[in-house]
């Protein structure tokens, strides 16, 4: 077998996986979209006291917030996708099975984690969307390029919040409990992405600090993309310089891991 | 076995489970004070988002920071007592899958009793103490002429709050009976009532401000008591006196979620595995 057939055969394992919780899928479609009518209306009123807050207007503030539904759970954003698995597995010694396996560690979690992601949106994410945009007045291209430049920004935001979370994940053969590293992940991933706000609202030095750091790839890219509010080329850039250094950030703790690893249990 | 005893003896089987996961979380203490600051970290966030807004704008909504700060504290710190008492109840679906609900039911004490206090977690007043701190900064800085029955009407508030937000646990963990896998539809009326409240109901349509009066009576928690103490005329156009019903709505809130409860264990068949 082709080791890109392998790692699609892992994704697709990904995808059925989470498709198999078709009530737990329907709770969290009613979830993001209660969320999702809270968030609208505060930012309506935000953005009715300050017109073109961070260079949006109202019709795109809505966008952003019915975005942020969409991806909530795509990209796990509080955490509570691959890398749950793969700390437990850390925690248990599970993962000296994984080692063995003739496939690359980080590239196998990856494609569990990117047919997690599809399924998350299109079981998920979609349907708060279309809510969104029936009820409420968005700003979206009608032109098929910007969808499609946005389909891009996407998949290189998958890669980018998967190669932070493994990073997280990996700190477990040091720390032997992941409770802690979680609760840093659902506060960065929850503040930094922008789902309190979009980071073009953040005020000052603060704003432009929380703008470079990795989480602005997984909310703000996709959403100025699609909206065509940034040029589409700078944020792959910007996604995929992330990408490539988070990514060998953790090729080199997961080098440094396995040569010192000592299995757990027994 | 009378209403009463009953109900006696389902707070002592209460308090027996919660000691038992007081003393376990205690056994690794360092751990229970970084995750009690974590849990203080990861609530304090949405009033960061609240100051974040206050940074661009005078006011949302009409309300001033101060105004909605103390919109924020009632409602985090009822929501927290509501949490700190019975949060456990979001997983109730997974106990019931993996079939050790079973257990719970054959033990000889109140099974409310039981799964309120399954995995009582300390580190929930992480919650408590935050939404306390913005509501004690709010009433400070808030410009209200105060008199003795706007004074009395905050613990009120809080404690009826609590009520309120337990009633919607005990009912989301009924509902939990027959869905089995939807926790996160009681996150949506849990979590996401806290959220609503959060903010003035001038901000939100009115269809949805009637919806959380009349129906899902959540409004009582703040939104209602809190115009009288800041003298704002209420938006559906309640009367004034409904300023001060709120123990009444909780009252009624209990009743009906202790009578879904009963009716949801009734029906309970387990999935036998």
């Amino acid at each position: 077998m082709g080791s890109g057939r392998l790692y699609a055969a892992v994704a697709a394992g990904g995808f059925r996986r989470y498709a198999t919780y078709r009530a737990a899928t329907v709770a969290g479609v009613f979830t993001n979209t209660v969320f999702g009518v809270i968030l609208v209306y505060t930012y309506l009123a935000l953005w009715h006291e300050k017109p073109h807050l961070g260079g949006y207007d109202q019709a795109q503030a809505v966008t952003y917030v019915w975005l942020g539904q969409c991806l909530y759970a795509t990209l796990a954003i509080q955490g509570g996708g691959a890398e749950k698995d793969l700390m437990e597995r850390i925690r248990t010694g599970e993962i000296a099975v994984d080692l063995y396996r003739p496939a690359d560690l980080q590239l196998w979690w990856l494609a569990g984690d990117v047919g997690r992601a599809l399924f998350q949106m299109l079981g998920r994410g979609v349907v708060p969307f279309v809510f969104g945009a029936v009820f409420f007045p968005m700003a979206l291209p009608t032109d098929v390029t910007p969808w499609a430049a946005f389909g891009v920004t996407l998949l290189l935001a998958t890669v980018v919040s998967f190669a932070l979370r493994y990073l997280a994940a990996l700190s477990v053969f040091w720390l032997m409990d992941g409770m802690g590293v979680n609760q840093v992940l659902t506060v960065t991933g929850i503040f930094f992405s922008g789902m309190v706000l979009p980071l073009n609202a953040f005020p000052g030095t603060l704003g432009e600090v929380v703008r470079v750091l990795p989480w602005a790839a997984q909310i703000q890219m996709p959403a100025d993309v699609l909206m065509g509010e940034t040029d589409p080329l700078g944020a792959f850039a910007f996604q995929a310089a992330w990408a490539v250094a988070l990514l060998a950030a953790g090729r080199l703790l997961q080098s440094a891991a396995t040569r010192r690893v000592v299995v757990q249990g027994g | 076995m009378g209403e009463r005893s009953a109900v006696a003896e389902g707070l002592r089987a209460y308090r027996l489970i919660a000691g038992m996961w007081i003393r376990s979380s205690m056994t690794y203490r360092t751990s229970f004070v970084v995750t009690v600051l974590g849990n203080l970290t990861v609530t304090g966030l949405d009033f960061v988002g609240i100051l974040l807004m206050f940074s661009q704008v005078d006011s949302l909504g009409g309300w001033s920071l101060p105004e909605v700060a103390f919109l924020y504290g009632l409602s985090v710190t009822s929501f927290g007592i509501a949490d700190l008492a019975l949060g456990s109840m979001d997983v109730l679906g997974a106990r019931m899958r993996d079939g050790s609900f079973d257990t719970l039911l054959v033990r000889p004490a109140p099974v409310l009793a039981q799964v309120g206090a399954d995995r009582f977690a300390l580190r929930r007043l992480g919650r408590i103490t935050q939404g306390t701190v913005v509501l004690g900064w709010a009433l400070a800085s808030v410009d209200v002429d105060w008199s003795a029955s706007k004074v009395l009407l905050v613990p009120v508030m809080v404690v009826s709050g609590a009520a309120i937000f337990s009633a919607v646990f005990v009912a989301g963990a009924s509902f939990q009976i027959y869905a089995q896998d939807a926790a996160e539809v009681q996150n949506a009326f849990t979590y996401g009532g806290t959220t609503l409240l959060q903010y003035p109901p001038t901000v939100f349509g009115k269809d949805l401000v009637r919806g959380v009066t009349f129906m899902l009576p959540l409004a009582f928690v703040n939104w209602v008591p809190a115009t009288y103490v800041l003298g704002r005329p209420y938006p559906v156009g309640l009367p004034g006196w409904t300023a001060f019903a709120s123990p009444l709505v909780a009252a009624v809130c209990c009743v009906l979620a202790g009578m879904a409860w009963r009716t949801g264990l009734r029906s309970y068949r387990s999935t036998g595995s």
